[in-house]
């Protein structure tokens, strides 16, 4: 089987795959790291997304194999090592921005990529425009846009976590 | 108000695993050894199974075995079952269909499960399962429930397809109150089915000891006691007390997930015969083709007036598509959770209904949010509405004729509504919702060639689920009372177990919040423990918005009970009279002197056991409880919804949203205020964009995400969302339970607003852009009064 290396939260990792290997199964099943989630088989709900060398890419469509050498960024890797939040992370808890919690990691880290593309002022009808990629079946994405305003704001105004995101990007 | 205790909004216990990546769903459970489970599916509506091939699958590598249909029937394994008795009107019972985890003889919908591949990967597996040789014989087929009667026969069991024949009410005083109306008007509805879609798929990880003969499995269950009773009781994979069911966090159910479904069976059962953990992890395509589907009725109602919008009665015919075979609770959704309200919030003096349920070649239909009170909810709102525009009376106005006003109030289709206050939800929603404005924002969109319609759902809904003795007499096979248990550890902290189950509802903050205030103790002191059979003593699960009404109740028995114990233990502590101890604020005080005792020292107490012999007061300060309610809840309340469609496309926006309503007393608003959000956008969803759909032959044409339309972020407005108040008097919190509310209001009020902007009552759902675009080119759009 062809041998696979990458930065996945910053350590590197590597592994033997399948070729047909999706980037999603072998962050779940070789490294375990079950945050990020699988809802549909046809790149339409978003659970999935994960951020490669720094852009949102959903990790269903995504061979493991094309991640060579990229860094990977999943869920787990958001919050300080000592268990501070990323201000996105703490902004969705503050805001009820999620309810059975199965779509928020996609959420969480597409939210973070509309405020790269976008900036930290962000209006309800661009966070809605831009989550087009990403469904949820409980809150009616009502404080889910809240939620992703908010952290927005908050990564502006400086947390540790957003800082370092912003001079990772 | 104490900041953590009831009706604060306090941030959610269980939010900090989930935005961590650290919860733990089915899929995400790993066992040493695991195998994984791939089903070969009928690709075929009805068809007769004239071999299955297994051969060369199992030659394929990786593969553990492949079991069949017939080996299922081999070993035994029972049916799946429906778990409500429904009677016809001539008194026969529902015809259920046997329901094999594993067809053996004939296929019923596409995706009905033949065989099974446990492969040593998941795409070994897959592989496998491609090389699976089914010969079948294709047998002609029937989708479409208004032609099920007429089509070919599915089950021996079931002439003409008829599961049962049902009527509730008294059709001779309908029949005379009709006569003498002066207005009657008639609407045909087809209430379109729908795919629940949880994000999660459902998953299934069955385990087997062969040490101890245990089996053991983690399941995306809304009740896995329920789940367990069934296995055991009906399916005998493994009797009750030899068999384990973990439900853990779980990810959206939306009823989907209340079910027994084959693919859980059929790995307990693998699991056990190829001694290794067996795993199935449903992919979206499955989802579709094999969840519990929901709604699907094709009714025509007719409601009668007198001369003042008074409404005389109401009469109802439906036909209920339960798919191909019954599912656990199919029966009782369009009988006893429909026509029982279809008196809405109205003072209507005579109401009949007829069900016809019938079995079609589609995935089963059962409970989906709201199950059956939308649909109701719909019939009624849509009526009333069209009523009103026909006779020229202002809609609300026509409403408040007819509005319920004293309480309790007996309608004619059983209920007994305890409490409510209508004119409050809707006066509130109408100032909300600036009524008064719309005329002018009407005007003001016409300039922009839009049009705006506005329209109404003054819901009800019957919750609170259930009295057992009462669901007992209308043919439940269980009864629907809830359990729980309160530990209080000699350290103070507490945890509570649970029978119900939380899978985005957020039990693990507002039962804590109960006992934070209820017992004087800080929210982090306690714990909530829910979703295992080996932990939780039994339990319903959680539907029917029943987690408050009647879980949080039994909660509150199991708090009166460890008050009354403490304070047995505290006055032996300060050695007083029993009767002279009070409990407040977390702290034990003798009356009358300065003498108290702190709540941790109590708990301590209770469990050393030094101040008082065991023969007078048995050591320890945990204590259970079994509450069976004594009604049903009737959360109620009033949604505007205000749309404005593009004449050239026909394309409908959501512009303002108005929800008021009632669910008696509020735990965490913050929780309850996200719950009737997820509501709406999922009746928007049917009201704009859902919609499921089989061709003549039976294939699902919406079978995936691409085809389905669930609404996103940009096809929903945000909501305006209130609550009024009056207490439930059936429960000791006051509860009435809120997570279906929005599902139910929300259709009828989009369907409302619509046909209020293009002028013709003729409208389907989903009403998306090209049905609204038809139905405008027949249609002369209402002006602005």
């Amino acid at each position: 089987m062809p041998a696979v290396s990458m930065t996945v939260n910053g350590k590197p990792v590597s592994g033997e795959v399948e070729a047909r290997t999706l980037l999603v199964q072998f962050l779940r099943e070789n490294l375990r790291l079950t945050g990020t989630h699988v809802g549909c088989d046809t790149s339409q709900c978003g659970a999935c997304v994960v951020h490669i060398d720094g852009i949102a890419t959903k990790s269903c469509t995504t061979l493991a194999l094309q991640c060579e050498g990229a860094e990977v960024m999943t869920i787990e890797g958001l919050a300080a090592e000592d268990g501070t939040l990323h201000p996105m992370q703490e902004a969705f808890r503050q805001n009820h921005g999620l309810q059975c919690g199965f779509c928020t990691p996609g959420m969480i880290m597409s939210a973070l990529d509309i405020v790269r593309r976008n900036g930290h002022e962000l209006d309800e009808h661009t966070i809605r425009e831009q989550l087009d990629g990403n469904i949820c079946r409980c809150t009616g994405y009502h404080n889910i846009v809240k939620s992703i305003a908010a952290g927005a704001k908050a990564m502006a105004a400086g947390g540790e976590q957003g800082a370092s995101l912003r001079a990772a990007e | 108000m104490n900041a953590t205790g009831i009706g604060a909004a306090v941030r959610r216990k269980e939010d900090i695993r989930f935005i961590t990546g650290k919860g733990q769903y089915t899929d995400d459970v790993i066992r040493p050894g695991e195998t994984r489970a791939v089903f070969v599916r009928s690709p075929h509506a009805r068809a007769k199974i004239k071999s299955v091939d297994v051969s060369e699958a199992k030659r394929m590598p990786g593969v553990v075995d492949v079991l069949t249909g017939a080996q299922l029937a081999a070993d035994k394994i029972g049916s799946l079952i429906c778990g409500w008795m429904i009677h016809s009107k001539d008194g026969s019972p529902m015809k259920m269909a046997p329901h094999p985890a594993l067809a053996a003889d004939t296929v019923n919908h596409v995706g009905d499960a033949v065989a099974v591949v446990i492969g040593e990967t998941l795409g070994q597996a897959r592989d496998a399962a491609e090389k699976v040789r089914v010969d079948y014989e294709v047998l002609p087929s029937v989708t479409d429930p208004a032609k099920a009667k007429s089509g070919p026969q599915i089950h021996e069991i079931a002439p003409k397809n008829t599961i049962y024949e049902w009527s509730l009410g008294d059709a001779k005083a309908v029949e005379a109150a009709f006569a003498s109306a002066k207005h009657v008007t008639t609407l045909d509805i087809v209430n379109n089915r729908l795919v629940p879609n949880a994000i999660e798929p459902r998953a299934a990880l069955a385990e087997y000891d062969s040490g101890t003969d245990h089996l053991t499995l983690w399941n995306t269950s809304q009740n896995p006691h329920v789940a367990r009773l069934v296995i055991a009781a009906f399916v005998g994979i493994a009797p009750e007390h030899k068999l384990r069911v973990i439900a853990p966090d779980v990810g959206g159910g939306f009823g989907s997930k209340i079910f027994i479904y084959p693919e859980e069976v059929v790995c307990l059962w693998a699991a056990r015969k190829v001694r290794r953990p067996v795993k199935w992890t449903a992919d979206r395509s499955e989802s579709f083709l094999t969840d519990a589907h929901g709604r699907d009725h094709v009714t025509k109602a007719e409601v009668a007036l007198d001369e003042h919008g008074k409404i005389l009665a109401l009469r109802a015919h439906t036909v209920a598509n339960l798919g191909a075979y019954m599912s656990t609770f199919s029966s009782s959704v369009p009988t006893y959770l429909y026509a029982t309200l279809l008196s809405g919030q109205y003072d209507i003096p005579q109401i009949y209904c007829e069900v016809d349920a019938v079995y079609t070649n589609t995935a089963p239909v059962d409970a989906y949010r709201g199950a059956g009170r939308p649909e109701a909810a719909f019939v009624v709102e849509r009526l009333v509405e069209v009523a009103a525009r026909e006779m020229g009376i202002d809609p609300a106005d026509l409403r408040k004729r007819n509005f319920i006003k004293s309480f309790p109030h007996q309608t004619p289709v059983i209920m007994s509504y305890d409490a409510g206050d209508y004119h409050a939800s809707l006066k509130k929603a109408m100032e909300l919702a600036d009524v008064k404005g719309f005329n002018k924002r009407k005007r003001e969109a016409a300039r922009h060639g839009k049009l705006r319609g506005l329209g109404y759902s003054a819901y009800i809904e019957a919750c609170g689920i259930a009295p057992s003795q009462a669901v007992g007499s209308l043919g439940a096979g269980v009864g629907l009372w809830e359990s729980a248990e309160v530990r209080v550890n000699p350290t103070g902290s507490v945890e509570v177990l649970t029978g119900t189950h939380a899978h985005g509802q957020g039990h693990e903050t507002t039962f804590a919040q109960l006992v934070s205030e209820r017992l004087g103790i800080p929210f982090e002191n306690v714990s909530i423990v829910h979703g295992d059979t080996d932990k939780v003593q039994f339990g319903m699960g959680t539907y029917g918005s029943r987690s408050g009404a009647v879980g949080m109740s039994a909660i509150v028995k199991a708090l009166d009970k460890v008050e009354a114990k403490a304070k047995k233990v505290a006055a032996h502590m300060m050695e007083a009279a029993e009767g002279d101890i009070e409990f407040k604020d977390g702290k034990f005080t003798v009356a009358g002197t300065d003498k108290s005792a702190a709540w941790g020292d109590v708990a301590l107490n209770a469990y050393i056991a030094h101040k008082f012999s065991g023969q007078e007061l048995e050591p320890g300060l945990k204590e259970t409880s079994f509450y069976d309610p004594t009604n049903f809840t009737f959360p109620a309340g009033c949604h505007i919804c205000e749309v404005e469609i593009d004449v050239d496309t026909g394309k409908t926006d959501i512009v303002n949203w108005t929800a008021v309503d009632d669910f008696g007393t509020v735990i965490n608003p913050m929780i309850v205020e996200g719950q009737v959000h997820g509501g709406i956008a999922q009746g928007v969803g049917q009201a704009l964009l859902e919609g499921a759909v089989y061709d003549k032959d039976g294939q699902l044409v919406t079978g995936s995400l691409m085809d389905y339309t669930m609404p996103r972020a940009h096809d929903l407005p945000s909501f305006k969302v209130e609550t009024t108040e009056t207490r439930a008097p059936s429960n000791p919190l006051g509860i009435k339970g809120c997570g279906e509310a929005g599902a139910i209001a929300a259709p009828a009020a989009v369907i409302n607003a619509i046909t209020d902007a293009i002028g013709t009552e003729s409208l389907a759902m989903p009403a998306t852009a090209n049905t609204v675009w038809s139905a405008l080119q027949r249609a002369k759009p209402r002006a602005a009064a």
